[in-house]
């Protein structure tokens, strides 16, 4: 246990030794999951869909494992950057992005199409970990303080909102806040600008673009327009419902196979996993979500430095609010804003920005006694 | 230390509230499996529905249409194979090549070409176009020829109505085409069994059988994906046939009266006199409903509607005719059995009499001198019968009329288009026009002239009616299988002979033979019919007699008959000077030539009536066609009563 004393790195074995393979497993364990989604989406075959996912899971959950051997530290030290970088990348997604169905999300690496609204939900946890971790904690709620940190929130969801891409920047949103409330900031202050929050609702309902409103309007009525905006939540709904107990059978899903699903390969990806394996299938989805984001949390909870705790505690709840954002969506809870399941749904820019979430997670285990100045 | 404190205090808040968040958490995840558990185990049944009305489609097949046989049991209007050709757009590479090809080889009209364009733009991209609703079999081989170059164009198999005796029972069939929205709304069944491109009837017995004849539809059921595109085939139920219909009508017969009336408006009905069995019907001129099948083209219709000779003017059943002479056999049995004449009641004709300063002519300017009732039957005097009709009176003339199937609907409701016609008399007159009746007018309908309006099935009714004898006998066309048969016909109507119809009997009839037809006698005196038959074949068979010309000798084909020439105009007095023959005069204002006639006269069997529009005499025109008629008409005799027998063992 030499390593153990302070400031001490570890050797390559240990390091391996420290793995949280429980997380890992269950992080594999998903990407199968995904991959048998995708193969019956492509209708039984290795077509476009599971082709692509299989190798996106692959290249990022191998980057994900190199990326773990890098010291905690490192994190803390690119935080700002990191941050900086991708909202760099937002801004030229706002200028020069690719456009698809209606909004401007995408900017053109030449050899990926980058969403950097997805890695800003990292960014923007790893960022506010960094802030808060130098922060004396007599400061958290001073003016000064709670300044910068609004800032360093808002720039992201402004410019994501204005892609226009409702579902990410509340996901930001929530990220971000999840870390600034972990840091200790007054709940006072959570419920001021609750209480403004419902008051500007009127407001910010105007500035709303006309789909982002029908959604809403549909999620209170789905049936007012059942062919139309109300289509999906109906489909999604009748698709999970149908499956029952057990569900029809892999590659059985008719709802899907019969193209009633919507983006079955991306936000509704759960529904037609509900739909083939029914509730127990479903049950032990959430179960393997419930597990990855018990044992993130628990590294926090052993981490011993300031920032892999918070950066933990914040990417822990973060993979909480994708899923329960998610289910909640397409089992018609919530109205319809574009939010994928992490792993589980198709997408690489999700994926990379969910890998280096449990790359650092990783990181923290192996480095869980590492302090940072 | 201040630092160390806060430290430890900045972890405490830590982990606080991420406990905080963790009940929050477990909360929220317990909602969610709550919100799956009501979906997938309690509402399961519900989406479960659902899921299967979303992806399960019922297709029904078009029922295969009943068919109609002739009394020979010959098809006279089947379901005949058709080739079609379908292209669906979805399956095809490159639409514009593919229908340059098609218009290359099936030589498709520019105009049809802009339709399918134009429907291949307005419908879903899997949704069926049919190029060819019927490829001729050079087209449809050509077609297979060139498959391999034709991707996406299926050649396929279908049912179709057919007429194979063309234009010969158009007017009894009528015909099929496509349903239109009305045709759907107003009959539940057609609503209830249709698929597009269904085609029901429009007219004729096509119509009125429609319910018996359209069938079941077959249904297939598919799995379709949410834009309505077939999947799998699941299961497939075959349809029933509708039922098939047999006619009384000879189709040797029916052709042969076709012929007879070539480049003529008119028409021929012939009847089995004992059991009202139309043995033809035919309406001339006439046009193959084989047109109507695939929608009929602008020049053919154009045709058939500019014809003046109004070819969709079913004669037989709704042209109206002043009957003419052929009226006389039925003035003179009125006045015979209401004791006006008898046979030895004479007439002097001068030519024409006078009455109330008018004149009445009769058509012989001279006159026929003295004339009893047969000789003024057989000369066709007009004199006698405005002389007796004068004495009987319109309305006692109009009750025996009435007896005999004048002014009423000889198929009741087999034809919707037929008419009843119309038997005057003084009440008629007085609710309809509001004034009285003149005597001039009863001299007048005295020889068929006047109000007097029948159609030509309604002629040949009334003299089937008198050549049996005076019975009552229920027509028909459509072959029963519990009909009586011909012996039993005859001996009913003997049995009927001596009975008097009194009020007594009907009461009898009410309670025992309900559902029995009753063959009641018209008459009061059988000697009347007698001496109306007797003079009947007097006008055919001696000398002088006006169908005298057409009669014949061998007696296996004598027949008796009575012709009538119907004026269309007023005759004035100056054209009664001119005296013009028939084709001095315009067609619209020439005479219509009627005849009726039934034979063979010693034993008769089958009664005519026919019509020829604008043909002149009835004489000249109506009665030489009758006597090409019953020779065929005996010779198949034989034949006919052959395939009743047969008929009744299988029943």
């Amino acid at each position: 246990m030499q390593y153990n004393s302070f400031n001490t790195q570890p050797t390559f074995l240990q390091k391996l030794k420290n793995f949280d393979f429980v997380l890992l497993i269950c992080i594999l364990l998903l990407g199968l999951i995904s991959i048998f989604s995708m193969y019956s989406i492509d209708g039984g075959e290795i077509l476009f869909n599971s082709k692509s996912h299989i190798s996106k899971f692959l290249i990022f959950f191998i980057m994900m494992i190199f990326m773990s051997f890098l010291n905690i530290k490192f994190w803390h030290y690119i935080a700002y950057l990191f941050y900086i970088v991708v909202l760099f990348f937002l801004v030229w997604a706002s200028l020069y992005g690719i456009k698809a169905s209606g909004s401007q999300r995408w900017i053109n690496l030449y050899f990926i199409n980058l969403q950097p609204s997805e890695l800003m939900k990292i960014a923007i946890i790893v960022c506010l970990a960094k802030y808060y971790h130098r922060i004396q904690f007599n400061k958290v709620n001073s003016f000064q303080v709670m300044f910068v940190a609004l800032i360093i929130l808002i720039l992201p969801i402004m410019l994501v909102i204005t892609q226009p891409d409702l579902g990410t920047s509340i996901l930001i949103a929530l990220s971000g806040l999840v870390v600034i409330w972990l840091a200790g900031i007054n709940v006072k202050y959570f419920i001021y600008s609750f209480i403004v929050l419902i008051i500007s609702m009127p407001f910010a309902i105007t500035f709303l673009q006309p789909y982002q409103k029908l959604r809403i309007l549909t999620f209170l009525n789905p049936d007012r327009d059942p062919l139309g905006a109300g289509y999906q939540i109906i489909q999604s709904k009748i698709a999970v419902g149908s499956g029952g107990l057990s569900g029809k059978g892999f590659l059985k899903g008719t709802q899907s196979y019969l193209e009633f699903l919507p983006e079955k390969h991306t936000d509704f990806i759960f529904t037609l996993f509900a739909e083939e394996h029914g509730f127990l299938g479903s049950l032990v989805l959430l179960l393997i979500y419930i597990i990855i984001i018990y044992r993130v949390l628990k590294i926090g909870a052993i981490s011993r430095s300031y920032f892999a705790k918070l950066f933990c505690y914040g990417y822990g709840s973060a993979i909480f609010f994708y899923v329960t954002i998610n289910m909640s969506m397409v089992l018609g809870l919530l109205p319809i804003v574009g939010s994928p399941l992490p792993i589980m749904s198709y997408g690489g820019s999700s994926m990379l920005a969910t890998m280096i979430g449990f790359a650092i997670v990783m990181s923290a285990k192996i480095n869980h006694k590492q302090l940072i100045a | 230390m201040l630092g160390e404190n806060f430290g430890v205090k900045k972890i405490q808040t830590i982990n606080r509230r991420m406990f905080i968040i963790g009940v929050a958490k477990f909360i929220v995840f317990t909602g969610i499996i709550a919100r799956l558990f009501s979906l997938q185990i309690t509402e399961n049944k519900k989406y479960l529905t659902l899921s299967d009305k979303n992806r399960l489609r019922e297709w029904r097949l078009p029922p295969i249409r009943g068919e109609f046989l002739d009394y020979f049991e010959n098809i006279i209007a089947g379901n005949l194979k058709v080739y079609q050709l379908h292209v669906i757009p979805e399956e095809v590479e490159d639409f514009k090549y593919l229908m340059t090809r098609l218009k290359e080889i099936l030589s498709i009209s520019n105009n049809n070409f802009k339709k399918i364009v134009k429907q291949k733009n307005s419908q879903k991209r899997w949704e069926t176009i049919i190029i060819s609703k019927n490829l001729s079999w050079e087209q449809f081989t050509k077609v297979n020829y060139f498959l391999h170059d034709l991707v996406g164009a299926k050649p396929v198999l279908s049912v179709s109505r057919n007429y194979p005796f063309n234009e010969n029972y158009t007017h009894v069939l009528g015909y099929v085409s496509e349903a239109s929205q009305n045709d759907i709304l107003n009959n539940k069944i057609i609503k209830s069994k249709h698929v597009p491109g269904l085609k029901v009837g429009k007219t004729g017995l096509e119509k009125t059988f429609e319910n018996e004849l359209i069938g079941t539809n077959g249904i297939e059921r598919y799995e379709v994906n949410a834009y309505g595109k077939r999947i799998n085939q699941l299961d497939h139920t075959n349809g029933l046939n509708g039922k098939t219909i047999q006619l009384t009508i000879d189709t040797e017969i029916q052709k042969f009266c076709n012929e007879l009336l070539k480049d003529m408006a008119g028409s021929i009905s012939v009847m089995d006199i004992y059991t009202g069995e139309i043995v033809a019907m035919q309406s001339s001129p006439s046009f193959d409903p084989n047109l109507f099948l695939f929608g009929i083209n602008q020049d053919d219709w154009q045709l058939i509607i500019n014809n003046p000779l109004k070819p969709l003017v079913n004669k037989t059943l709704s042209g109206l005719y002043s009957p003419g002479s052929t009226f006389k056999p039925m003035v003179a049995l009125s006045a015979l059995e209401n004791g006006i004449v008898d046979e030895n009641f004479k007439v002097n004709c001068t030519g024409k009499i006078e009455m109330h300063g008018q004149t009445y002519h009769c058509w012989k300017k001279r006159g026929h001198g003295i004339v009893d009732l047969k000789s003024a039957m057989k000369q066709s005097c007009d004199t006698y019968f405005y002389e007796i009709a004068r004495k009987l009176g319109v309305d006692r003339l109009k009750e025996t009329s009435t007896k005999f199937g004048l002014g009423k609907k000889v198929l009741n409701e087999t034809f919707s288009n037929e008419k009843k016609g119309l038997v005057p008399d003084t009440k008629w007159k007085k609710n309809n026009l509001g004034k009285g009746w003149f005597i001039g007018e009863t001299l007048i309908t005295g020889i068929g002239q006047g109000y007097t309006q029948t159609t030509p099935l309604q002629l040949c009714l009334m003299t089937a009616q008198l050549a049996n004898g005076g019975f009552k006998i229920y027509p028909k066309i459509i072959v029963e299988e519990d009909s009586e048969n011909f012996e039993d016909i005859k001996y009913l109507m003997n049995q009927n002979q001596n009975i008097k119809n009194d009020g007594l009997e009907e009461a009898r009839e009410l309670l025992s033979f309900k559902n029995k037809k009753k063959y009641e006698r018209l008459f009061e005196n059988p000697k009347n019919i007698e001496l109306v038959r007797e003079a009947m074949f007097a006008s055919t068979n001696e000398v002088r007699g006006t169908s005298y010309s057409s009669r014949i000798e061998d007696l296996k084909y004598q027949f008796a008959g009575k012709t009538g020439t119907s004026q269309v105009k007023r005759i004035t007095e100056a054209d009664r000077e001119l005296d013009l023959k028939t084709f001095e005069i315009p067609y619209n204002e020439r005479d219509h030539a009627l005849y009726v006639a039934f034979g063979p006269y010693k034993n008769p069997r089958y009664a005519l009536s026919i019509v020829i529009e604008h043909g002149g005499s009835g004489s000249s025109t109506a009665a030489p066609i009758a006597k090409k008629l019953f020779k065929l008409i005996i010779d198949r005799h034989g034949a006919r009563e052959q395939a009743r027998a047969k008929k009744t063992i299988k029943i």
